[in-house]
This record gives C-alpha cells, sequence and structure tokens, in this order.
C-alpha cells in the first residue's frame, strides 16, 4: 500500500520554533508572580533513618521567611489506594515521597520546605531547621535487600508473591512469573544452553532543566500551579489527591518542559509549594538543585539479571528462562513489569519462563525512563543471543532473524503480535552499508542489538476552531518535550487539505481542555495526533453542511479532497468556505476525545563500532547506527532527533553513567561534572534509519518513536567491545576500570 | 542581607544597571533582576553550559560569573543575538536542521556557536564538537545540533 500525503513526511519548522531559538519561550522556572516568594526543600543527609524530632523554630524566625512546611501539614492521607495513571499505589507512599513521614527512606528524602522572600534567605532557613535522627542501617542493591536479615524499608510491606498478599515483611514488594509452553522442556531440546548474570547500574534521565514548580493557593480556595511537567492532569490528580481536595479545584498550566525522558511523570515540589502558598498568602516558587535532581528524583533502576536461552544447532531458540531483580528505589514500582515483558519479546521461542522481582532500597524512587525496564532486560538477552551466534557460528543478525517475533508471536506475558517490523528492522540492519563496511582500524569491534518497546495509547483531548483566513487554531493538553505541536498539527493539516503552517497550535492548562495523560510511552504523535484527527474530521463534517447549504444540496452530496470541497462542478477550496463561516451558521469548532487501542509496538536495532584503548580501556564509539520501525514518521526529522538522543542516552548508560553510592547510600558523584553525560566530544555522528511498517491501528500508521531506540545500544556497545578487546562485560557501566580488569583477569 | 550593588554594565548592546546583593551570580541577576530568562540555570555550578553568554567576547557560564562582575563589561545574552526581526543565521539553522528538542539548552548552544563562529568561520566537525563540549544536550545526540552549525557556518561566509 502507498498512500501519497501532501504534509506527512514533510519537515516544516516546529511552530514553536522562533521562540526556542531567541529565549523567548518560557519554561518553569522563568515563571515571574508579583509578591512570588522563593522555596527551599531540607533533604536527609541520611539513606535511613526514623525521624524523632524536626524543630523549625529557627527557620521561622529568620527575617525573610514567610513560612514553613513539613509532613504534619498535608491531611492525612489513610491507607487510600489510587490510581495516578502509573497503576494503583498507596497514597501514603506518593505522598511521603514528597515530604517524609516518621522515616527518611534515601539520602536526599524530602523532609521540609521553606519560603522566603529570596532563595538565598530560604535555603539559609532550612539548614537551620533541627532534625533528630536515629540512623538506620541502609541496603542499596536489590540482591543485598533481598537477603534474610536485611534492614526493611516499610514494616508494613507485605510481599506480593504470584498476585497474592503473602505474610512476608521483606523488601520484596512483588514476585511475579510469566510463563509460556514448557521451558524445563524445551532446553531438553536444546544442543547449546548459555546462562549469565548481568548487574546494571542506577542511571538518571538527565534533563538539563531541574524540576520546578510554582503555585498561588488563591484567596478563594483554588490552587493554581505553574510547572514543567509531561502530564498536566497528573500533576493535577496528585496535587489534589495529596492537598485533599477536589480536582478541579486545583489548576495546572503546563510550561515549557525542558526535558523529561519519564522523569517527569512524578510529582515532587507542587504540593509543598501549594502549602507554602496558603500559609504565606503569597504564591511560592521552588527550583530543585542538580544535586537535588540526582538525590531526589526518580533515577531508572538499578538491577541484577539472570538470562538463559537455549538452541539448536541451527540455530534455533528452544526455550529462554530469565529472573530480574529490579530496585524500585524507596517506594515499590521499579518497572520490572515492562522489563520482564521485554526481555524475550524480540524472538519467537515457544517455551519462555520470566520472574520479576521489585525490590525497594535505600535509593531514590525510580522513574520511568524511556522504554522504563525494557534496556537493563536487553542488555542481557542480546548478550546471551550474541554468545550463542558465536558459539554456533552463525552472523548476528542472521540468528536473530531466524528467531525474530513476527505477527502472531506470543509474548511471554501474553498478548500475540499484530503486524510488527522486527524483520524489517533486522533486514535494515543486514542491508545498511554500516554494516557491510570494513571496520578500518585496529582495538575495534562491531556489535549489534535489538528491543522492543509496546508504547502506549490512553485518553487525549484536541479542539480546532476554524478562522477567517483559512488556517485553524488548535488546542491540546499534551506538554511538547521534542515537536509533538508539530506533529499533531501536521495530522490535522493533513486531514483539513492545508499547509502545516496553517496550523497554530497550542498546549494549554487543565481548565482549558479535556482530560489528556502524559506525554509518555511514545503516545503523543499517536494518541494526541489521533485526537487532533478527530477533531479535523469533525471539522471536515461541519464545512460539508456549510458548504451544501450554499449550493442547496445535501452536505453527503459534497466531496472534500486535497483541501478542496466540491460538488457537480462547483469547488471551493477550504479557506474560502472558511471565509464564509460567518454568513453560513457562524464560528466552526471541532473536537476529538480519543482513548485508542490500536497501539503498535516498535522494534529498534543498533550497531555500534567502538575502538577499546587496550593500555586504559577507554571505548570510543566511532561510529552508530540507529534502526527503527516507526510506523509512519510523520516529521521525519524529529523521528531522527527521537532516535540519534535515545541513542546517546544509551550510549551513556552502556559506557559512563552510574549513581557512584558509598556504603552509607551517598551519591558520590551528584554533579554534571562526576555523573558522565555523554558530550558532542564523546561521539560521532548518529546515523538513522527510518523503518516504516504502518500501524494497521492508526489513522496514519503511527507506532510512537520516542522509547525503543534507548533499548539496543548497550547491548549493541557490549558486543561491540566483545570483539574489539576480547571480554564479554556483563556490568554497566562498561567504564573503563572495568573493561581493564575483565582484560587482566583473561 | 548585604547592603545591595549598583552594578552598570551593557547587555546586548544597551546600557544597563541593577541593584544586586554581593552573592548573587549574573544568571541570577539577568533571570530574576532583569527578566532576561533566556539563559537557562542546568546546574548553576558550571557543568552543563545552559546559562552560557558572552562577557567581553568571552564565553562565560553566568552561574560562575558574579553579577557585581558585570560592572563595565560587555555581556551578550541569547536575547541579543537576532538582529532585531530577523534571526541568526545559527537561529535559523537550529530550527531548519531540527537542533533541538525540548529546546532548554539551545539558548547556551547558540551563544557558544556564535562565539566560534565569530572567530572562526569554519570551524572542522572535531573542532565544533571540541568548542561544545561544555554545552550538555540530552535530546538530539548533538547531531543535529554539530550538523545546524556547520550549515550556518557556510551561510556566515556566503
Amino acid at each position: 500500500m502507498s498512500t501519497q500525503y501532501n504534509v506527512i513526511g514533510t519537515r516544516p519548522i516546529r511552530h514553536d520554533g522562533a521562540d526556542k531559538v531567541t529565549g523567548r519561550a518560557l519554561y518553569g522556572a522563568d515563571i515571574q508572580l508579583n509578591g512570588l516568594l522563593h522555596g527551599a526543600i531540607l533533604r536527609s543527609p541520611h539513606a535511613h533513618a526514623r525521624i524523632k524530632r524536626i524543630d523549625t523554630s529557627k527557620a521561622e524566625a529568620l527575617p525573610g521567611v514567610k513560612a514553613v512546611a513539613t509532613a504534619a501539614d498535608f491531611p492525612a492521607a489513610g491507607d487510600k489506594i489510587v490510581d495516578l495513571g502509573e497503576g494503583a499505589t498507596p497514597l501514603s507512599y506518593i505522598r511521603g515521597n514528597v515530604l517524609a513521614q516518621g522515616k527518611v527512606l534515601y539520602r536526599g528524602h524530602a523532609i521540609a520546605g521553606v519560603a522566603a522572600t529570596s532563595a538565598h534567605i530560604a535555603e539559609e532557613a532550612a539548614s537551620l531547621i533541627e532534625v533528630e535522627y536515629e540512623v538506620l542501617p541502609c541496603t542499596l542493591t536489590a540482591p543485598d535487600a533481598m537477603k534474610d536479615g536485611a534492614p526493611i524499608l516499610h514494616e508494613d510491606l507485605h510481599m506480593q508473591e504470584f498476585g497474592k498478599k503473602t505474610d512476608k515483611v521483606n523488601n520484596v514488594a512483588d514476585h511475579f512469573r510469566f510463563s509460556i509452553g514448557d521451558a524445563e522442556k524445551g532446553f531438553e531440546e536444546a544442543d547449546l544452553i548459555i546462562e549469565r548474570e548481568f548487574h546494571t547500574s542506577t542511571v538518571h534521565q538527565g534533563y538539563i532543566e531541574p524540576h520546578n514548580a510554582t503555585v498561588l493557593w488563591n484567596n478563594d480556595g483554588r490552587v493554581q500551579v505553574w510547572t514543567s511537567t509531561q502530564g498536566s492532569f497528573v500533576v493535577r490528580d496528585t496535587t489534589a489527591c495529596i492537598l485533599d481536595l477536589p480536582v478541579a479545584q486545583v489548576k495546572v498550566t503546563p510550561m515549557e518542559i525542558g526535558g523529561g525522558f519519564g522523569g517527569k511523570i512524578p510529582v515532587y515540589l507542587e504540593p509543598v509549594a501549594a502549602v507554602l502558598s496558603k500559609k504565606s498568602g503569597r504564591p511560592v516558587k521552588i527550583v530543585m538543585t542538580r544535586k537535588d535532581v540526582f538525590e531526589a528524583s526518580g533515577p531508572t533502576p538499578g538491577s541484577y539479571i539472570r538470562a538463559k536461552i537455549g538452541a539448536k544447532r541451527d540455530g534455533t531458540f528452544t526455550a529462554a528462562q530469565a529472573y530480574l531483580a529490579y530496585e524500585a528505589g524507596a517506594y515499590p514500582g521499579a518497572m520490572v513489569g515492562p522489563g520482564a515483558m521485554c526481555i524475550f519479546a524480540a524472538y519467537d521461542i515457544k517455551n519462555v519462563t520470566v520472574d520479576g522481582y521489585d525490590v525497594v532500597v535505600n535509593k531514590p524512587s525510580t522513574a520511568a525512563y524511556r522504554a522504563p525496564g525494557a534496556t537493563n532486560a536487553a542488555f542481557a538477552a542480546e548478550s546471551v543471543v550474541d554468545e550463542i551466534a558465536e558459539k554456533l557460528g552463525i552472523d548476528p543478525v542472521d540468528i536473530r532473524l531466524k528467531n525474530a517475533a513476527k505477527e502472531g508471536t506470543q509474548r511471554v506475558d501474553g498478548p500475540k503480535y499484530r503486524r510488527v517490523g522486527c524483520v524489517e528492522v533486522l533486514q535494515a540492519i543486514k542491508a545498511s552499508e554500516h554494516y557491510n563496511a570494513p571496520l578500518g582500524g585496529p582495538n575495534r569491534g562491531r556489535g549489534i542489538g535489538i528491543g522492543f518497546w509496546f508504547n502506549v495509547g490512553l485518553p487525549s483531548s484536541c479542539t480546532i476552531s476554524v478562522n477567517a483566513d483559512g488556517s485553524v487554531n488548535l488546542v491540546e493538553g499534551s506538554t511538547d518535550i521534542g515537536g509533538t505541536r508539530t506533529s499533531i498539527a501536521m495530522q490535522a493539516a493533513e486531514v483539513l487539505g492545508i499547509p502545516a503552517e496553517q496550523v497554530h497550535p497550542s498546549v494549554v492548562d487543565t481548565d482549558s481542555i479535556g482530560f489528556t495523560a502524559v506525554t509518555g510511552g511514545s503516545r503523543t504523535t499517536f494518541a494526541t495526533g489521533w485526537a487532533a484527527i478527530e477533531a479535523a474530521r469533525d471539522i471536515v463534517r461541519q464545512m460539508k453542511e456549510r458548504a451544501a447549504k450554499l449550493w442547496e444540496t445535501e452536505p453527503a452530496e459534497v466531496n472534500f479532497e486535497n483541501g478542496v470541497f466540491s460538488k457537480n462542478g462547483k469547488s471551493m477550496p477550504f479557506a474560502e468556505l472558511a471565509s464564509k463561516i460567518g454568513e453560513t451558521g457562524g464560528p466552526i469548532v471541532g473536537r476529538g476525545a480519543v482513548n485508542p487501542r490500536g497501539v503498535g509496538g516498535s522494534f529498534a536495532g543498533a550497531i555500534a563500532d567502538v575502538e577499546v584503548d587496550p593500555e586504559t580501556g577507554k571505548t570510543q564509539v566511532v561510529r552508530f547506527t540507529s534502526i527503527q520501525d516507526v510506523g509512519k514518521a510523520i516529521h521525519p526529522a524529529y523521528v531522527e532527533g527521537q532516535m540519534q538522543g535515545g541513542s546517546v542516552q544509551g550510549i551513556g548508560w552502556g559506557l559512563n553513567e552510574e549513581y557512584y553510592m558509598d556504603t552509607t547510600g551517598t551519591m558520590r558523584n551528584s554533579s554534571l561534572l562526576d555523573y558522565r553525560m555523554p558530550t558532542a566530544l564523546d561521539l560521532p555522528m548518529i546515523e538513522t534509519i527510518i523503518v516504516e511498517v504502518p500501524n494497521p491501528g492508526h489513522p496514519f500508521g503511527v507506532r510512537g518513536v520516542g522509547e525503543a531506540n534507548i533499548v539496543p545500544p548497550p547491548a549493541a556497545l557490549a558486543n561491540a567491545i566483545h570483539q574489539a578487546a576480547g571480554v564479554r562485560l556483563r556490568t554497566l557501566p562498561m567504564k573503563p576500570s572495568t573493561i581493564m580488569e575483565a582484560v587482566w583477569a583473561k | 542581607m548585604e547592603r545591595k550593588v549598583h552594578v552598570q554594565t551593557t547587555i546586548n548592546g544597551e546600557p544597563a544597571e541593577f541593584l544586586c546583593e554581593p552573592r548573587q551570580s549574573l544568571l541570577e541577576c539577568l533571570r530574576d533582576i532583569l527578566n532576561l530568562t533566556g539563559t537557562k540555570e542546568g546546574c548553576n555550578d558550571g557543568n552543563c553550559g545552559a546559562c552560557t553568554v558572552t562577557m567581553d567576547g568571552r564565553i562565560v557560564t553566568s552561574c560562575l560569573v558574579l553579577g557585581v562582575e558585570a560592572e563595565g563589561a560587555e555581556i551578550t545574552t541569547i536575547e541579543g543575538i537576532a538582529r532585531g526581526n530577523e534571526l541568526h543565521p545559527l537561529q535559523k539553522a537550529f530550527l531548519e536542521e531540527a537542533a533541538l528538542q525540548c529546546g532548554i539548552c539551545t539558548p547556551g548552544f547558540i551563544v557558544a556557536a556564535k562565539a566560534l563562529l565569530d572567530q572562526e568561520p569554519h570551524p572542522t566537525e572535531e573542532r565544533i564538537r571540541w568548542w561544545l563540549a561544555n554545552n550538555l544536550c540530552r535530546c538530539t545526540g548533538y547531531d543535529k545540533i554539530v550538523k545546524a552549525v556547520q550549515k550556518a557556518a557556510q551561510e556566515v561566509t556566503l
């Protein structure tokens, strides 16, 4: 099927572009309000301690201080269970992470907030708050936290096992198992079985803009929030829940957001700023320091994984098994579920068993990070696949092609794939110039990896109103992190037959648009795009009525194609008819509200060429290609951008990045100097190959592109390092010392 | 509170003056006193480059400069890069090459890249990467940023 589009597939300038290259765009921290106070948060210096006493009197007495807040200022949470978009969670956990109650569970855990006339005074005041602690032993990794006798974080947390609550009180919030076929029998049929252990470090999403929130608790009782968030409605609902207010009493205005990657879904500051505003009667702005961002906002889980695959001599996989223990941080919810579903998701294996463990440890509560859970898992699985290919003497692409998931393949958690592009991604790797190019030097190696991410649907709303000049105004609720105003506007433009530039998109506050779920799960272009398609179709329907009125016929008799309304030789372009809406019945507003099914999963691949310095173990990425099935690329330049950005985050995760913790649970590298994210100088150009296997579940075939690209890089790098240096690394990051130790041990 | 200091300086070609506490950084003065919020704070310790401005022609991270040090200096921020209504070739190239996603690092990159092109109109890819290594971007993987600077370099020379 080849479809001709007028707008989709082109590369218009983004609608918010001029604002963002001139410094005019307003991000969360940029807001200025009359009477604005500045806040600061006091954070725990201990990874695990009981709070015996908090004395705020000295802070309150400091000139310039207008209010101090602790957890005692929140309404009692009780044991309410809430679902705020990331699954059912006890409200006490969400609230307890915002301000600690009774215990601190990680270094950096918020204890109190202060509002003052300047940020400096607020910081000074926070340091004057006296807290008496009973320091407790801490536990920092999943394997340690699972041991008998490990310090217990939550005395009231009963382990859930196979869907049922047990009497066991330990640090395992949940143990679950997915199984298809008979793994034991499958391994009996194998000629070769490889089982390996893997460790991955805690890493951070690393957005450049720190978390921020500005709140005004107005005199009429309404709470107004300005913040940088991936989900304005999540902020509204969470803030209302913690403050025990009706949701519509909170209005959230999403400011421009400086990166998120999953980490700007949770709420950290808004409820504290709200309480401080209520107490002081003035708006309060709180901005995290970079150290706070590292120590107190959600990183992604570190993990311990065992992966085992059995294969016949011809490369056919007969069985697979895995054990995944992910560190949730201070509160349950380590995204180990998706990790377990994804670990073998790229393969058609009939006999698979996967066990997952969600383990609490004394580190910050983890948050989503781009395909959450899948990157850790793919590092393990793809390393084992590579080793099997090597032992059997089969090309790494060919062994994957032989076992690749396709339409009808059943994933370990049950669902069977609809049309997916795993095979096409592998074929694109095999056919690429990169895969077939010489390595070009000594100490070099090439590795590949592939990975899967589900993508999600979820609710979105959109309204479009027609202007008399033939342009339209599009209003939506998805915060724009990477150009989605434009990818959404382009889909509306395609339906309306007008240029993308004739659509004026706005991202608005929670009072001004219907419910819209987070910008996450690669869903925005898919789901909010779909809402825009529906709104545009609604406009076409109404405009046909107007044309019918003018031509004295029935709306069903009016044709609409390529932006032109016509009937029996009479025709009128969109803009001309738009100029007549006043005289044909008044304003035209289209609406779209969707909760789409038909989500299309995305497969991605990576080809990595590295050069490993034999004396220092430093790995240089010399060439890198990202390959992804995106369904349909609405704006190819921003699709490439997602693939490049996800790849480079994966490279950082693979080679450099880690929470370097000491035994007391203190992160010793909590600055952007020491937490070393890739710089421009560390990287080559990132080549991209866009694969388009249209998603049958979306009007334009969109799958979503934000996430799957981060999944393969660490595995591809490990496989490349093996070829370059002769060692297989099973611990992330693969930093120089890890490489040299492996080389020396050989 | 310390007594405030009167600072006279030049910002984006215009004389400017402000009162600041001695402990306030230039970044704070620009953002909170002068309302020039185009300069961003990413780390406040000189490691991300989001607050890059030029001071007497040299690029500095404004979080590591005190406001009082601006006395008598010439400061250029992102707000001073476009010529009136006309975008600078770098700004155009960033848009045409899709060299920004979230955009929070973009002001720092454009200010830093302009300082490079002002002194070296024909930088190599390696030189661009070296020059921009103090500016972190987490969204793009730098590919399109480097290409935008290369494109702007061609246009600046034309």
